[in-house]
């Protein structure tokens, strides 16, 4: 959808962007507040916002000006290579998002890409035909087949099974059935053999009739007519089947039980030989199939290695005759003598990745190994049947924050002499993906990007003074010379190579990109947390990645450590102005929410790890950002852990000094979903004997929320972002009338639905689905307010700014999604109308409150209908609160939607009056509009959105939008228009010409007037005179001859 | 006694007597800058300076006062009643303004755009500004005979009249502070005492 790019009119495709404007119209907002006291802010915004619905359509031109997307597919789960024709060559991929992508060997761009959604897991992807890319996903259920070239899907199938089990499949390269290449998938406890060429079902073999059987592999012997599958039942006993590939006939069914119990899984090494742990994980078994006979043959590991302990797996890579085995000392490989003897070949590093076999020629097999050393990586090629020597080994440099190698898939290429050559593709531990050829990177891409867990700001260094004067010169020139260029366009008399230049300029302004702080705030530092545990700082100029980390705090246990939250650390502002600011990362080392987190200070500039703290002994729950302060601007931080105890952090004295000083108005509280219950916790002051730190600190519960479970499920909270800046706290209405807003940052949106309604829609009817939206104090555990919506459920996704909260729903009985606002107003203040006392001061409207005085409030609420389902809402953020908002809705079809907040707007009625009109009151319609031109994404689609994050620019009217998924996007958009600042494409030149024109103009027309003038009063006493008297005009030729000639002498 | 009554810049002829002066150029722009030089004829006929000259006979220079006086006397009555006269014309000018303002305030509506802002305060300035000069608008008609204060506190009045229509149009637009909303509208959130934080266990 690109509603958005207007056809490109003449004069927009030649008005052109400059470098930034060197200054630009700013009005401090502090005059427009003391303005506002005056004169009435209201009347001050519609003066500047003239149009109604202020939209942000943009003209194609000025696609990538502010704005910029990139696409990204995850963490790389399995490659498959297409290198047959000489042309493209290409290599397509599965990834942990759900991606599947086809990508250009020479450069890693990608070809085309298609993104399954969060619940249509890729289970296994491989080519058909030679033309088609075959995935399977959703356990096994969907088989998907697309066109290899331009990645369109070709064709369909579900797959049907009677129990789930795990997903195998297998794509015959030189089978042919009636003209027919079938594709057998076991899945769903069936073997599925399916037409690659349209996806009909060709035959079905239940398993689920042959007991409980689990079949691990699916083997096609070259040139037979049968499917093996070998399986276990029970895991005591040894299946194989043989089915007839043409008709899924039995064959033949050998078993043989085996009491030890197995472990993992089975792994080929042969058409009949297999092989496999024991429960104990301490003796292999290895299977033979001779003449439709089971053998087993036990081998205990300690045997084969000296001194190995039990944490013992067979590795997946499958090597004709050879099998690989990690132990806690590092990896062997083991070859399978044809007489069924198990010869230990060689033991590796423990950190060493191996790849498939690759098949080269006549009976030959390669495969890659990757070990990782001090600051590179060492690659080798080495032939199966030739273990002794490598093949191919090289030495290629890497980047120490990419860490290990995780995954690695290679692929041969025949070189001019013959010979075989390799590339490489390997997937790193910080997700990116590179292509390894001749020793050399050719490619990299920053894959963990697509895995955004959190986002947090920063602001860039301040400038420092002294810059060169040839420097500015060079950039005064530059600027003279794409105004020019600029003006040339505005009259229409660029060429298209100028047109073109001029747009060039426009794009690649390297004012927007440079590393220090702008005048506007447009320049920050977008930092992403990842899940593979690295930290990226990103240029909202262009997206560029500034710097990354890879943290090693969340790297130095054995156990899985995974980031899970980001927050400011330290802002400097007025203080502390010789730190740089910081951010802090929280991690958990561990799966359950009692394992023990990992903390990490990183410098928001350079990425560098300033204090690592991990692990620390306690688990981390909760992250709360205290709004105090210590002497050198860092944020006091209160960690929750799972005995809900607090820990507070930084832990230095001062720090403990001022919680404690400020711990009797700190409280907390925790949502439990599961359970149904809020509860409110306050912090003890004192530390009691038996906390283990004096920065750990007791809590004590203050009061639950307990909803009744046979009624209603918590399916979404939402709480004001914390950083918001409010800028009043009254709401003129219409005819001069004032509402007080309940501003509170403890203020809780909860939205709860019966559970029969909480499953997907359509599980439940109307009548028993029923959605209530509770607002709840979570000082004082006080419901403020709480609304149904019977026949409504779920999935909730809510936003709460200021006072008011909209959430989206569905709507079971109208069947369309619905969207609510709440809105919540301060009775008590409401008293406060008298303009004397206001005029005096005399007012309660700024002194502390408290939740304990128990404000009384009032709410105006009202429903709506959405066209489109929702994955996020956000609201725009800007610096002082003064600029309306928009609503940000990042919508199915992963577009972000801006709505002006005017439309869910609780007091909007069928026939506004004149006075509502006036105050800008939209009349009421049942549906929200869906204006086209207000995708803030145009064009693009950010692929499996996420979430969206706005950050205030330092211009009241902007905010910086950054929205994450698989991809990125960040723009930066003006709800109320940018009144307090000259547009983008306004051109300086131009005004300075006219300005210089016009003062030309002045010294001309004056010199001009003052001869005129001159003259006039020559000629006007003579003409004069000379109708009065003949006489006096005589007298005074006689005079003015010589007076003349004497002035001229003086002078 | 002729007298060629032209322009302040021009050469001013007398037959009997010439003499040339010579001015100073003043630097600038205007009717002055253009003239470098003037020729003074002074009239000295009716100055007694040539006392030289006897009176003719029969002639009294005293009865020629006497007479003199009774007539500025005449004259003077004259001067005072036009004074007052104009005084009160000068006083009732603002009534006109008044009417004009009005009608151009009715045509401006009240929305508040460009136009409307413009006329209210002209509105407001014009009458401020002649407040500012009551004394010099009634400066050339100071005599001690006119009583000028009746036609002062009309002419004080009616731009005061004049500036209320244009507090009264600024009201209309809503620009006047005169409603809660204008005193409370840019007050900051008040200050909360307690701080809860946390929600759902991070996962």
């Amino acid at each position: 959808m690109d509603p958005k790019v207007i056809p490109n009119t003449p004069k927009h495709a030649s008005s052109s962007q400059i470098p930034p404007p060197p200054f630009s119209l700013f009005i401090p907002t502090n005059n427009l507040i003391a303005m506002a006291m005056a004169i009435k802010l209201p009347l001050i915004l519609l003066f500047f916002s003239s149009s109604l619905i202020p939209t942000f359509s943009l003209f194609e031109d000025q696609v990538g000006l502010m704005d910029w997307h990139q696409r990204y597919i995850g963490k790389v789960k399995h490659a498959v290579f297409h290198t047959q024709k000489a042309g493209r060559k290409r290599v397509v991929v599965s990834t942990e998002e759900n991606v599947i992508a086809s990508l250009d060997l020479r450069r890693g761009e990608i070809f085309w890409r298609h993104v399954l959604g969060a619940n249509d897991v890729v289970d296994k992807i491989d080519i058909a035909l030679g033309k088609y890319v075959i995935t399977l996903s959703s356990e096994g259920s969907i088989l998907r087949a697309w066109n290899l070239p331009d990645g369109q899907m070709v064709w369909e199938s579900f797959l049907s099974g009677s129990k789930s089990s795990k997903a195998l499949l297998t794509v015959p390269a030189n089978l042919k059935v009636d003209l027919d290449s079938p594709i057998i998938v076991y899945s769903g406890a069936c073997i599925h053999a399916i037409s690659s060429i349209d996806g009909e079902y060709l035959w079905k073999k239940d398993f689920a009739s042959e007991g409980s059987v689990d079949v691990h592999q699916l083997i096609l012997p070259g040139g037979s007519d049968v499917v093996h599958a070998v399986g276990v039942t029970d895991s005591s006993q040894f299946d194989t089947y043989e089915i007839h590939i043409k008709n899924g006939g039995l064959l033949k069914h050998t078993s043989a039980s085996f009491p030890g119990g197995i472990y993992g899984e089975i792994l080929p090494i042969s058409g009949d030989r297999f092989v496999v742990l024991d429960a104990s994980r301490s003796v292999l078994v290895l299977i033979t199939i001779e003449n439709g006979q089971i053998h087993l043959e036990q081998t205990h590991i300690s045997d084969l290695i000296h001194g190995s302990s039990g944490n013992t797996v067979i590795l997946p890579s499958k090597l004709s005759g050879i099998f690989s085995l990690r132990t806690d000392n590092g990896i062997v490989f083991i070859k399978v003598t044809d007489e069924g003897k198990l010869n230990v070949m060689e033991k590796v590093d423990k950190t060493v990745v191996i790849s498939d076999a690759l098949p080269l020629s006549e009976g030959e097999q390669a495969f890659a190994l990757v070990q990782h050393g001090d600051g590179k990586i060492e690659l080798s090629v080495r032939l199966v049947h030739d273990m002794s020597s490598n093949h191919l080994k090289e030495t290629v440099k890497m980047d120490h924050e990419r860490g290990f190698v995780h995954k690695i898939f290679i692929n041969n290429y025949v070189r001019t002499d013959r010979s075989h050559g390799f590339r490489a593709l390997i997937v790193m531990e910080d997700h990116s993906l590179l292509l390894l050829q001749q020793g050399e990177i050719v490619w990299t891409r920053d894959d963990g990007l697509a895995s955004v867990i959190d986002v947090a700001t920063s602001e860039l260094p301040v400038e420092k003074i002294g810059v060169s004067v040839a420097k500015v010169e060079h950039s005064l020139f530059e600027w003279l010379k794409g105004h020019m260029l600029k003006l040339k366009g505005t009259l229409m008399l660029a060429t298209p190579d100028e047109v073109a230049a001029i747009q060039k300029i426009r794009l690649q302004s390297s004012e927007k990109s440079r590393m220090t702080r702008d005048h506007n705030g447009f320049r920050r530092l977008l930092i992403l947390l990842t899940r593979a545990g690295k930290l990226y700082a990103l240029h909202t100029g262009d997206g560029r990645v500034v710097w990354s980390t890879l943290l090693q705090s969340l790297r130095t246990t054995s156990q899985q450590c995974a980031g899970i939250k980001l927050h400011q650390w330290q802002v400097p502002h007025h203080h502390a102005l010789d730190n740089n600011p910081s951010v802090l990362v929280v991690g958990r080392c561990g799966l359950s929410l009692t394992s023990p987190s990992a903390l990490s200070i990183v410098d928001a500039y350079t990425g560098k790890e300033l204090q690592n703290m991990g692990p620390v002994q306690h688990s981390t729950v909760q992250v709360i950002s205290l709004p105090f302060r210590d002497s050198s601007e860092q944020q006091l931080h209160l960690l929750i852990d799972a005995d809900k105890r607090a820990h507070l952090y930084p832990t230095t004295p001062e720090a403990a000094h001022i919680f404690q000083r400020e711990s009797e108005n700190v409280y907390w509280y925790s949502v439990e979903s599961e359970a149904g219950i809020l509860r409110g916790y306050g912090v003890k002051k004192s530390h009691s004997s038996d906390t283990p730190s004096e920065y750990c600190f007791e809590t004590r519960n203050l009061w639950s929320v307990v909803f009744p479970s046979e009624s209603e499920k918590i399916i979404g909270t939402v709480t004001r972002k914390p950083n918001e800046v409010v800028h009043t706290q009254a709401k003129v209405i219409a005819d001069e009338d004032v509402m007080y807003k309940y501003i509170s940052k403890n203020m809780l949106f909860v939205a709860t639905v019966s559970p029969k309604a909480s499953g997907p829609i359509g599980s439940a009817t109307p009548d028993e689905s029923v959605l209530v939206v509770y607002l709840v104090d979570t000082v004082t555990g006080r419901i403020l307010h709480r609304m149904t919506h019977l026949g409504s459920q779920g999935p909730v996704h809510a936003v709460l700014s200021e006072n008011w909260v909209v959430y989206h729903y569905f709507n079971l009985r109208a069947h369309r999604y619905g969207m609510s606002i709440i809105e919540i107003y301060d009775q008590s203040r409401a008293e406060n109308k008298d303009i004397l006392k206001l005029i005096v001061g005399k007012h309660n409207l700024t002194t502390p409150v408290s939740s304990y005085s128990r404000p009384e409030v009032t709410t105006k609420s009202q429903s709506y209908f959405f066209t489109h389902s929702v994955k996020a809402i956000s609201v725009t953020s800007t610096a002082k609160g003064i600029t309306s908002k928009h609503l940000l809705i990042g919508t199915i079809g992963d577009q972000v939607l801006a709505l002006d907040k005017r439309f869910v707007d609780p007091r909007r009625s069928l026939n506004p009056t004149q006075a509502d009109k006036e105050e800008g009151l939209l009349p009421l319609t049942d549906a929200l509009p869906i204006i086209p031109q207000s995708y803030v994404t145009h064009s693009f689609k950010v692929e499996g959105l996420r979430g969206i994050e706005t950050v205030p620019a330092k211009l009241e009217s902007t905010s910086l939008v950054f929205a994450y998924g698989v991809d990125l996007f960040h723009t930066r958009i003006a709800p109320s228009r940018t009144y307090d600042s000259l547009t983008e494409d306004f051109n300086y030149a131009l005004l300075l010409l006219t300005i210089l024109a016009l003062v030309v103009a002045i010294f001309v027309t004056w010199v001009l007037s003052e001869r005129k003038d001159l003259q006039d009063k020559w000629s006007w006493p003579q003409t004069q005179l000379w109708l009065q008297s003949s006489s006096e005009q005589r007298l005074l030729n006689i005079c003015s001859t010589p007076v003349n000639m004497f002035v001229n002498q003086n002078r | 006694m002729e007298q060629l009554d032209l322009d302040h810049s021009v050469p001013v002829f007398h037959i009997d007597r010439l003499s040339l002066q010579l001015l100073l150029m003043e630097k600038g722009k205007g009717v002055m800058g253009s003239r470098k030089w003037a020729v003074d004829f002074t009239d000295n006929s009716s100055t007694p300076s040539t006392r030289d000259i006897p009176d003719p006979p029969g002639f009294t220079r005293e009865s020629l006062d006497l007479d003199d006086s009774s007539l500025s006397r005449q004259k003077k009555d004259a001067e005072s009643n036009w004074k007052s006269q104009k005084a009160w014309e000068v006083a009732q000018a603002p009534f006109k303004n008044l009417m004009m303002m009005g009608f151009m305030m009715w045509m401006a509506g009240s929305t508040v755009h460009l136009f409307s802002i413009g006329i209210t305060f002209s509105a407001l300035w014009q009458p401020l500004s002649a407040l500012q000069g009551v004394g010099k608008v009634f400066e050339p008609y100071k005599d001690n005979k006119v009583d000028l204060l009746a036609p002062k506190l009309l002419y004080i009045a009616l731009n005061l009249g004049g500036m209320l229509l244009g507090v009264w149009k600024l009201n209309t637009l809503g620009l006047l502070p005169t409603h809660a909303s204008d005193w409370v509208s840019s007050l900051p959130p008040a200050h909360e005492v307690e701080f809860s934080g946390g929600g759902i266990a991070l996962h």
